[in-house]
């Protein structure tokens, strides 16, 4: 009935598609399994039903074998829905076509799949995937690894109950965040309102990302997965503009004089 | 081209269908031709309070169904000509409503009337969201309980996401406040929320304030919306939030609760 008329039966339309992107630092199942799980706790609504881009960049630079479909099938086996890979290496790529998961190619990545990100070109250069001198990692836990630097995002409308909002950078917000909102930053956060929802900083482990609110009514707040839930903070600090960080693993909450 | 008002509120038995009821007649009776939808497939209310149900023939669906034409559903109201009801089914199943046919449906009404009411049913499942889909103003009809405050808060961040306007990235639905079943005795009592707290969380724009009231009811049981009875509280209140919407600025009323009689003469304190 509709395509009788002179209505197109379709159209493109560029967009951008807002999906996390999971970045491995280990090719142990068990290990991102259970971190995995560690992090949906934090913010399940955030996860529920996620798309996800997988990273294979750091772990393929230590030449860390990985049974790619294992991931798949452990991510989608918690409730992810993996939209692409990036930084696979042949084997992997391979494994990704059969499993109909898109290959993002390194050198476009960033601006076209996630909002919010914008690359540094150092770190695109970097596709070879074999290099046989692989520079040696003291260590591969996510805190090692230093920030990617990130556009900041900012957003003026309040963030209401059930939304929620993950800013790959910094994420600025001058409007109030409702109870039952999540707000999410691989950096900062600064909310120049009222924050009554959950506010997670520093989610990709970066321990000096901070949170600076106007109001600080939150359900729960987080700087590289140590939190805080509202039962433990003070309520002293109602209607006061704080900021919030990380000390030797704990959240200290500080007035802004 | 017509304004689309979506009546909404996430939570149940707010006020939802009362005040579509009411807002629809009163744009209807300042001149506006207004076609009042009932989205609440399965559970027919809106004819009821018009008092049509029994000149009810075809519904919505039948419309998105093709089976009948928009001129064969749409019912004319008894008390003003320029007031139309589409009533929905009672007895098809939900799935008939679609995207597709509710825009379809929204289009052809778009070119003869000036304000089309969706009367949205309870809860953020498909019914909900397909009403406020094609919305340009929403209604956010809020009880004073934190209950409703918070499923009206979920609404607003629907309506910023899931619209058509928030698709298609053009400017967003125009959200505004409508405070019902507001009894101001029992807020000074603090036993339920007032204007300052409700408006704390929510921050909208205050359209008005239906006071509780026993007109509501009755006006209902009599098949008519509460904005003809121009005696009560509440139909004055809903004749208040027509004109506020239409652009009039009127000072709110029915905050502080009924005037007593030595209170109107010494003056209270406002
Ligand atoms: N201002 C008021 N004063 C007193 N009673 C009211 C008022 N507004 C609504 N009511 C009563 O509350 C009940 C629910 O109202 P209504 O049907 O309009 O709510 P609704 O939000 O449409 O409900 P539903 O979610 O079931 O569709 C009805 O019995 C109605 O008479
Ligand atoms: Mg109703």
């Amino acid at each position: 009935m509709l395509n009788t008329s002179t209505t197109p039966a379709l159209e493109f339309k560029s967009s951008t598609f807002f999906s996390p992107i999971l970045i491995l630092f280990t090719n142990d199942i068990a290990a991102i399994e259970q971190t995995l799980h560690e992090k949906i706790k934090l913010a399940p609504e955030f996860f529920k039903d996620s798309p996800v881009i997988i990273d294979l960049r750091e772990l393929n630079k230590q030449n860390q074998e990985l049974d790619f479909t294992c991931v798949i099938e452990l991510l989608r086996r918690i409730g992810f829905f993996p939209v692409g890979i990036r930084g696979g290496n042949d084997q992997q790529n391979k494994q990704a076509r059969a499993l109909f998961i898109p290959i993002d190619t390194v050198r476009d990545l960033g601006s076209s799949i996630v909002i919010g990100e914008t690359q540094k070109p150092e770190a695109v250069q970097q596709t070879n995937i074999k290099s046989e001198t692989a520079p040696p990692k003291e260590s591969v836990k996510p805190a090692a690894i230093p920030p990617v630097p990130a556009a900041a995002t900012l957003i003026t409308h309040p963030i209401r109950s059930g939304q929620r909002i993950y800013a790959s950078g910094d994420l600025i917000i001058l409007s109030q965040v409702s109870a039952g909102a999540e707000i999410m930053a691989e950096g900062n956060i600064h909310v120049y309102n009222t924050l009554r929802g959950r506010a997670l900083a520093g989610v990709h482990g970066n321990t000096a990302a901070r949170i600076f609110c106007f109001d600080l009514q939150a359900e729960l707040i987080s700087i590289a997965g140590d939190y805080k839930t509202s039962e433990d903070i003070n309520k002293q600090t109602y209607k006061n503009p704080v900021q919030i960080y990380l000390q030797d693993h704990a959240l200290i909450i500080k007035e802004i004089a | 081209m017509a304004r689309i008002i979506v009546v909404t509120s996430g939570k149940g038995g707010v006020g939802k269908t009362t005040t579509s009821a009411a807002i629809a007649m009163g744009l209807a009776k300042r001149g506006h031709k207004t076609a009042v939808i009932d989205f609440d497939v399965g559970l027919r209310n809106l004819d009821l309070i018009l008092g049509c149900e029994r000149r009810v023939v075809y519904d919505f669906i039948n419309v998105i169904n093709g089976e009948a034409s928009l001129n064969q559903a749409l019912i004319r109201d008894k008390n003003c000509n320029l007031l139309y009801i589409l009533p929905a089914s009672q007895t098809r199943d939900k799935d008939a409503l679609t995207q597709e046919g509710v825009g379809k449906v929204l289009d052809e009404l778009s070119k003869d009337f000036e304000y089309i009411v969706c009367d949205s049913p309870a809860g953020i499942e498909k019914g909900a969201n397909l009403a406020l889909y094609f919305a340009d103003d929403a209604f956010v009809v809020t009880n004073p309980e934190i209950s409703s405050v918070r499923d009206s808060d979920r609404m607003l961040g629907i309506l910023s996401s899931k619209s058509r306007r928030a698709e298609k990235n053009e400017e967003p639905i125009k959200e505004y406040l409508l405070l019902t079943r507001y009894d101001a005795d029992r807020v000074k009592l603090g036993e339920m929320l007032s204007l300052e707290d409700v408006q704390e969380i929510l921050s909208l724009e205050l359209l008005g304030i239906i006071p509780e009231s026993k007109s509501v009811l009755s006006a209902s049981n009599a098949g008519m919306p509460v904005i003809l009875d121009e005696k009560s509280e509440a139909g004055q209140a809903y004749a208040d939030v027509v004109a506020r919407y239409l652009g009039e600025k009127l000072p709110h009323r029915f905050i502080d609760g009924k005037q007593g009689f030595l209170k109107r003469l010494f003056g209270g304190r406002k």
